[in-house]
């Protein structure tokens, strides 16, 4: 029987649950032994001017090894995204201005970790405040620059205002527009930001990191550094959570390698949480102005989607994510004319990333809004319109305005398996009741559907897998896990070529010697690139072993076939173990698997919240999903994907958002200040199957990791608006939190009473 | 996230606590639970220079009746208090209100007499203690005071009790089977209120609506004179100056007041 499609439980789970995992700052590695611990000093402002920095305190205080500030350091200022301006590179350590709370200013280097936070609040560093850019609007208005050499805040344009056609909308009947917020938000993995260096005596450094990806981080922190790759040895130990803010290396793994070498000691550092939520990649942070027209009859015939994206303070991967937001601006939606353009700004806060969904729950969160309004507008069911502008399945391969090609879909499908399984018209009946009643909890209903793209831009992976003389197995992957199960997937696409049990099947990833090449786990594309190069691999594993069984079981290879671990003749009773070939000669092969183009997923989420009129605050009561990412490998951890995927999207809908103030002071930078939920604010989810195989690779897989993010997010923001929809009011912008939910209420009460 | 350095003594007496407060004095911190006190030395906005730890004094954790009141141990947990037989019979308020405290990690932690100490007026318990018109016990080696709980809150984080002196005990009228609610309002479950109601018998504690726990004294006196619950209810912001914050303005906070006090002189009259 084959193993695929079934819930096989998570190997990496006993020791996680056990003994726990090995975090970066729990290593205990000897290559570490005698490291020094790096403190950082933050700038406590957002921006101003350096007019002075004095170590001698701190210098002579107890441990302290090493005080550096920007005059000790040989590295350039870097820019972290090539087409942004050059004057707009970040130095390793602010030298004359800081322009967010949380930059580094100095490196404090201690014998014990305690020491390196009391020797750096002696270092005195003198500030002369500058106006701070908190808002995109401001950045927009290029009165405060903060790289006046650039001469604007603009980081990089995309798409031109001349590209906007006068009369994109004149066939249309009814035309709406709304600005909205697409918040920003901390990705706040569990395990914060780590890394630790040693040099060797053969003059390689071997970097520990906590990373979604070994090899990227490799290439950068080399080229950061100015040395040949091959003298950068990078290995990521058990990775507590990235959600897209850990790609990469971070600009502090390059200073923790640099420090190494200088001080000519190993030198590890881990953030605190607060510092995490200062210098780790934020996500989102779009102000978006959407306008959508069409036909009374619900015929959608236009959508303008206009972004301002905020870069943070030094652009960084935030910069590229626009550019999906466009590509996949007009949703699920086959709309005739589609016009996008978005600019990116600085400003003077914490740097932007990618972020769970990365630029596609933008334009999910926009479209879906967008035709929540026209229908409101034009006084129809959002069901409906819905269902009246999706492509039909035999559209498809779907070439969408933004020039993306869908795969495969089957929209309206989804939405009525997840209006008939939450029984919409029922809804609608109770919501009518409560709304008659003038019931204090009043129902709100929110619709979404979505279509995502995984495997964006990098298709292809390499996977070696070999069978060892005791039967065992080993896979090597370019991709690493940080949580979402690789372990156990690779393990079954190895285990059902080969008939191998995943018990006797080892993955490693995330160590640069061993597998030098990868491109990581990000955009959803891990089992679609490097699982299904696994399957690959060990597919051609098993032909390699009947070419070798054929002569020595004296049999044709067209006779042959491996399961339980064996070649078999078919038929008879002959046959020889894959571990006596290995044993006879290394039974090893490396594949390279490209499928060329990236895959669709889509879905359809249908949230239910119940609203206290009087308080303003919403609560998820019900929240379907359907999450169509082809054929399901591991049904469990499909479901482990979506879960938290499915969770983070009610947060953002709801709870969370990093809020600056007027002088760019974080005040959210604490667990009790910033809203990232707890299972009390989640209700159980319903998840529905559909399986729409993708023909892009042999398994059928698309990705799952992002898919909640971007269904949930919209369909719990629209539910909240539905439930007030009856006061007059339209949109309320995220997160729907009881006081601006209350604010708008209230607003439309006194409108009405005017 | 590393505090400043500090001595550490874990007495292990009540008058070995008093003892070292009374050598110490403002320079040393009193720690039960620690759920208030670490996370402000862990961000360096609290450095003490010496922690007396009076968590395992096992003879301030306690709950009994004495007379017309129930006392309870200044050291006695969330967990105990909210689980508490006595209580449930004699003040179940108290117990209700504890148990809203955070989430059960810190329930197990927390105590009443570190809450009330540590005056924060967000927290649940010092606007029940106030409800419910108890008193506090203060004992140095000067001596024991009892300070009614309507003059202990002086400001935000601070009380009447003197540098030397160590919060022993907290007294609360027997309440028995008068009507009492709690209305606790959050975004999340274990978040600070944004604005909670403590009511019982016909007297109104309020939670984050100013410098210290305040008592809707306008609503009860309404109450008393024979107003209706709405009409009473109406009158619950009068007086207070809440606190602006992300989670709610002034005019939020004192709109929740109002709608969160009918709500709970409603359950409170068995509604």
């Amino acid at each position: 029987m084959s193993i695929m499609g079934t819930r096989v439980r998570r190997v990496e789970d006993p020791v996680f649950l056990t003994r726990g995992a090995t975090y970066t700052d729990d290593l205990t590695d000897e290559r570490l032994s005698g490291a020094l611990h790096l403190t950082f000093v933050r700038s406590p402002m957002a921006h101003a001017r350096i007019t002075g920095v004095d170590t001698t305190a701190a210098r002579e205080a107890p441990g302290v090894v090493a005080v550096i500030t920007a005059d000790e350091m040989d590295l350039e200022p870097t820019k972290h995204f090539p087409a942004v301006p050059d004057a707009m590179a970040r130095p390793w350590l602010a030298k004359d201005t800081v322009r967010f709370v949380g930059e580094p200013v100095a490196a404090v280097l201690t014998e014990h970790a305690y020491q390196g936070e009391d020797a750096a609040e002696l270092v005195e560093v003198d500030y002369d405040p500058l106006p701070a850019v908190t808002t995109l609007k401001q950045a927009l208005a290029d009165e405060t620059l903060l790289f006046p050499e650039a001469g604007t805040n603009l980081a990089v344009a995309f798409g031109g205002e001349d590209e906007f056609s006068d009369d994109l909308f004149a066939d249309c009947e009814v035309v709406v527009t709304q600005e909205i917020v697409n918040q920003r938000v901390a990705a706040a993995p569990l395990e914060t930001r780590g890394a630790a260096a040693a040099w060797g005596e053969d003059g390689r450094v071997t970097l520990f990191a906590s990373t979604q990806n070994a090899q990227q981080t490799k290439g950068e922190v080399a080229g950061w550094l100015g040395v040949d790759p091959g003298l950068v040895h990078v290995i990521t130990p058990d990775v507590g959570g990235g959600f897209g803010a850990k790609i990469g290396a971070d600009p502090e793994f390059a200073l923790v390698a640099w420090l190494a070498r200088h001080v000519g000691r190993p030198v590890r550092w881990n953030e605190s949480r607060s510092e995490n939520m200062t210098g780790m990649l934020q996500g989102r942070a779009q102000l978006q102005t959407i306008t959508i027209g069409g036909n009374r009859d619900g015929k959608v015939l236009a959508y303008r989607l206009d972004v301002l994206a905020d870069a943070g303070a030094y652009p960084r991967i935030g910069v590229a994510l626009p550019t999906f937001t466009r590509m996949m601006a007009g949703g699920v939606y086959d709309i005739p004319k589609v016009e996008t353009r978005a600019r990116v700004l600085v400003t003077n806060t914490t740097s932007t990333g990618a972020y769970r969904g990365a630029g596609r729950p933008e334009a999910t969160a926009a479209i879906e809004r967008a035709i929540d309004l026209f229908a409101a507008e034009i006084g129809k069911d959002v069901a409906e319109v819905r269902k009246l502008n999706v492509p039909p399945p035999d559209a498809f391969p779907y070439t969408n305005k933004g020039g993306a090609q869908y795969d495969s879909g089957e929209y309206a499908k989804a939405i009525d398996t997840v209006l008939e399984a939450a029984g919409y018209q029922g809804l609608r009946a109770e919501q009518k009741a409560r709304r008659e009643r003038g019931e204090v909890l009043q129902l709100g209903i929110g619709l979404s559907c979505f279509v995502e793209i995984t495997a964006g831009g990098m298709t292809a992976e390499d996977a070696t897998v070999e069978v060892h003389p005791d039967g065992t197995v080993t896979v090597l992957t370019g991709t690493s896990p940080h949580g979402q199960g690789h372990a156990t997937a690779w393990a079954m696409l190895a285990s059902e070529k080969l008939g191998i049990p995943v018990e006797k099947i080892t993955v490693k990833h995330g160590d640069t010697d061993l597998i030098p090449k990868g491109i990581g786990t990000m955009g959803s594309r891990s089992l679609q690139t490097g699982g299904v190069a696994v399957y690959q691999a060990a597919g051609e594993l098993a032909d390699l072993a009947k070419q070798r069984a054929a002569d020595l079981l004296e049999a044709n290879v067209d006779d042959l076939e491996v399961a339980d671990g064996a070649v078999r003749v078919a038929g008879t009773g002959t046959s020889i173990t894959l571990a006596e070939l290995a044993e006879k000669d290394q039974l090893r092969i490396e594949s390279h698997w490209d499928g060329q183009m990236p895959s669709f997923p889509f879905g359809a989420h249908l949230a239910v919240v119940e609203l206290d009129i009087e308080s303003g605050k919403a609560v998820v009561d019900r929240i379907l999903t359907i999450d169509d990412a082809g054929t399901i490998l591991n049904p469990l951890l499909a479901e482990g994907q979506r879960h938290g995927g499915i969770a983070q999207g009610i947060a953002q809908a709801l709870l969370e958002e990093v809020v600056y103030d007027a002088d760019g002071n974080p005040l959210t930078a604490t667990f009790a200040d910033y809203g990232i939920p707890s299972a009390a604010e989640l209700p159980s989810f319903t998840l529905l199957t559909m399986e729409t195989p993708t023909h892009l690779n042999p398994i059928g897989a698309k990705g799952i990791g992002e898919a909640g993010t971007i269904g949930a997010t919209p369909a719990v923001q629209s539910a909240v608006c539905d439930a007030v929809a009856h006061l007059g009011i339209r949109h309320i912008d995220m997160p729907a939190t009881p006081l601006r939910v209350w604010t708008a209420i209230n607003a439309a009460q006194n409108g009405s009473d005017a | 996230m590393i505090p400043v350095g500090f001595a550490y003594e874990r007495p292990s007496s009540v008058d070995g606590a008093l003892a070292l407060l009374a050598e110490h004095g403002e320079e040393a911190s009193v720690m039960a639970g620690g759920h208030s006190l670490l996370p402000v030395m862990k961000l360096r906005l609290a450095a003490p220079e010496l922690i007396i730890d009076i968590s395992k004094l096992s003879e301030l954790s306690y709950v009994k009746v004495d007379g017309d009141e129930v006392a309870i141990g200044a050291g006695t947990r969330h967990s105990t208090v909210e689980r508490s037989d006595v209580l449930a019979a004699e003040s179940p308020l108290l117990a209700g209100v504890a148990r809203t405290v955070g989430d059960p990690q810190v329930r197990h932690r927390g105590t009443i007499g570190g809450s009330l100490a540590h005056a924060d007026p967000a927290s649940d318990l010092p606007a029940a203690v106030l409800a419910l018109g108890g008193t506090v016990v203060l004992r140095s080696p000067r001596g024991t005071r009892s300070v009614p709980i309507t003059e202990f809150f002086t400001g935000v984080f601070s009380t009447a009790k003197e540098p030397d002196e160590l919060l022993v005990e907290i007294r609360v009228p027997r309440t028995g089977g008068a009507g009492w609610a709690y209305e606790k309002f959050t975004r999340r479950a274990n978040d600070w209120a944004i604005v909670g109601v403590a009511v019982v018998d016909g007297r109104v504690g309020l939670v984050n609506m100013g410098q210290t726990p305040l008592r809707a004294t306008a609503t009860e006196e309404a109450l008393a004179g024979g107003a209706s619950i709405a009409d009473a209810a109406a009158l619950a912001d009068q007086g207070t100056e809440p606190p602006e914050d992300l989670a709610g303005t002034k005019e939020y906070r004192r709109h929740l007041a109002r709608v969160l006090t009918r709500r709970a002189l409603t359950t409170a009259a068995g509604g």
